[in-house]
């Protein structure tokens, strides 16, 4: 019994050495990491940019309000961490915005 | 005419004007999307002639906004018991050309009645999904319903085998039902299944999705994970069951029918599938093929984590469950996916008196960001609980790599595997070779003159060490290393001196698994 040739196979690597296989179309879309990078400021939730509180180039202290984004019928209050500048908006107030979309740059 | 042939005239009109459904019109629409009717899916399922109807002539519960004054055949659910292949269960269909098929609470009732019938007769329960949802108009009466039938899964769940089809839309709440349940049967084109649909999350978020790309018979088949046997068309979806049916066993209480012993095919030779390099892929499903009878293997979640492989086979007339590494996809590794897989399927077939054969050949975990942060490890504990839970006759045969991690997870001695063997050119060693070398000997190889030539001496040095059955052997770890010819001879004998196992457990309510 033989089974399918196949002519061409991929390789996949684990601690234990590598081996010859197909890969899943799962496993090849996987996204890559991206660090986190705290002064970028993402959205967490899928909604809606209902107010936006601050301007570019604008000094902001920690806990100041920068954006509200509506979201499950809730309105989400997105505040500083830290203290700093406000370096890019990147959404203006009506925008529909997806899950982890940059809002706001700080420096 | 006497008064009681009249009675029975009348009898038969009552019920010709249900087994009618929804309507001409319903049910052309039906036909247009490529759909039985529900009482002709249930003929078409069952052996000829065995299905009895019950509650034919329930009326439904609406009393507001019009509802009252509007008949709904049988509420849009038939639900009766009858046979496949000689073995009773029971069963309902919702009949999607009454109301779309939506849940009201009598038809929610009618439900529930058949599901407490089959838990209480031990019978396997079968649902066939196809309905719009909840009857809007009925308001929290509706949910009750759901929660009901959620209940009573949960109540049969390793009691009863339980069998949703998805056969039309299944949607919100709906969808929990078949989660809870142990195999759920999907049609391409015909099965959609979601909690929210395409239109919510157009209004919501503004994405598009047609219904099929949402929850798809081929979406809950390859990528969620949530349905275990795809059909393209109903009659295929219904052979799938009756198969599925004649080789598990009735309740928790009995075994899997035994039937007439029979070699596996000539054409599967199990000297000749796994190459001796352990690098090089082979389609597992050739071994198992080449060590059940008449080689028939059927698979379960084929397209799903398809670096493990889990499907029924039988065994000299006694029905296996078989867990196998799939080197020809992803190396065989383990991940989030294909532990969750493999670990509900051990838990089947521990709750149903299936024995289990694992075959092994894998080279550990899928290294990755994204598994690690998808939870790799709780996934991969699932496996582990599954094993060691298991109090079946449990068989493992290593193939060829046993690896690391993957050695423990795999069915090993260590997790209460009753047997297990292993093939000459099984290489079991707590790394591969590669791997190994370079951790044991990286002072040697870095500070050789020859650094790549060293690393191939020591990586040889521990192959011929370690990279065998031999070692773990002589710990008894394996308890028999075999000839790739021997497996079944062994497994059938294995299976036979275990057939009256009876390991205790500790009390308890129950356990805690990593959900």
């Amino acid at each position: 019994m033989e089974m399918e040739k196949k002519t061409h196979y991929d390789t996949l690597e684990t601690m234990h050495g590598t081996f010859q296989t197909t890969l899943t179309q799962k496993h090849l879309a996987r996204k890559p990491w991206i660090p986190n990078n705290p002064k970028h400021i993402k959205s967490s939730i899928p909604g809606t940019i209902v107010k936006i509180c601050v301007a570019e180039g604008q000094e902001v202290k920690a806990g100041d309000l920068l954006i509200v984004y509506r979201a499950m019928k809730m309105n989400n209050n997105i505040k500083a961490a830290f203290d700093g500048k406000i370096k890019k908006i990147d959404v203006k107030e009506g925008d529909n915005i997806p899950n982890h979309a940059l809002m706001i740059e700080m420096e | 005419m006497t008064v009681e042939d009249e009675k029975v005239l009348e009898l038969q009109h009552r019920k010709e004007k249900i087994y009618f459904g929804g309507g001409t019109k319903a049910i052309e629409k039906q036909k247009a999307m490529g759909k039985l009717t529900a009482r002709e899916r249930i003929i078409a399922l069952l052996d000829k002639d065995s299905f009895h109807e019950y509650d034919i002539f329930v009326e439904h519960d609406g009393r507001d906004f019009g509802m009252q004054d509007k008949s709904l055949p049988g509420d849009g659910v038939i639900i009766g018991t009858g046979m496949i292949c000689g073995q009773p269960v029971a069963i309902f269909a919702q009949d999607f050309t009454v109301a779309g098929g939506s849940l009201g609470f009598m038809h929610a009732r009618k439900i529930t009645k058949i599901m407490d019938y089959a838990l209480n007769m031990r019978i396997p329960l079968i649902g066939i999904n196809d309905s719009g949802g909840a009857r809007i108009q009925e308001g929290v009466n509706a949910l009750a319903g759901y929660g009901e039938i959620f209940f009573r899964n949960t109540l049969s769940s390793g009691v009863i085998p339980q069998i949703s089809v998805i056969l039309g839309p299944c949607a919100g709440g709906a969808v929990y039902s078949p989660a809870l349940t142990d195999f759920v049967f999907v049609v391409e084109n015909i099965s959609k299944m979601f909690i929210t649909g395409p239109e919510v999350i157009k209004t919501v978020l503004g994405e598009e999705i047609s219904m099929e790309e949402l929850g798809g018979a081929k979406v809950h088949s390859e990528l969620t994970g949530n349905a275990h046997f795809y059909a393209t068309s109903e009659d295929e979806c219904f052979v799938q069951i009756r198969k599925l049916i004649s080789m598990i066993p009735m309740n928790n209480t009995t075994k899997a029918e035994k039937i007439a012993p029979a070699m596996p095919l000539p054409e599967y030779d199990i000297t000749k599938i796994v190459p001796s390099d352990p690098t090089v892929p082979y389609d597992v499903r050739d071994v198992i093929k080449a060590l059940v009878d008449e080689s028939e293997f059927l698979e379960v979640m084929e397209m799903f984590a398809a670096n493990i492989v889990i499907g029924f086979g039988r065994i000299a007339g006694e029905t296996v469950g078989f867990i196998a590494n799939q080197p020809m996809v992803m190396a065989g590794v383990l991940d989030c996916d294909s532990s969750d897989k493999a670990a509900r399927f051990i838990r089947f077939c521990d709750c149903f008196n299936i024995p289990i054969v694992t075959l092994e050949d894998l080279p550990g975990y899928l290294p990755g960001v994204d598994q690690e942060h998808a939870g790799v490890i709780r996934h991969g504990a699932k496996m582990l609980y599954a094993y060691s839970e298991a109090t079946v006759p449990s068989i493992t045969v290593v193939l060829r790599k046993a690896y690391g991690g993957g050695y423990i997870a795999m069915g090993s001695r260590h997790l209460r595997a009753d047997f297990v063997f292993a093939w000459p050119l099984a290489e079991i060693a707590v790394m591969g070779p590669e791997g190994a070398a370079n951790i044991i000997f990286k002072k040697d190889i870095v500070s050789a003159e020859n650094p790549a030539e060293m690393r191939k001496i020591k990586i040889q040095e521990y192959k011929d060490k370690f990279a065998n059955p031999y070692v773990a052997a002589a710990k008894g770890y394996i308890d028999s290393v075999i000839a790739p010819s021997e497996t079944r001879m062994f497994i059938e004998h294995a299976l036979k001196v275990s057939a009256h196992k009876n390991r205790s457990q500790p009390q308890k309510k129950h356990g805690n698994p990593p959900f």
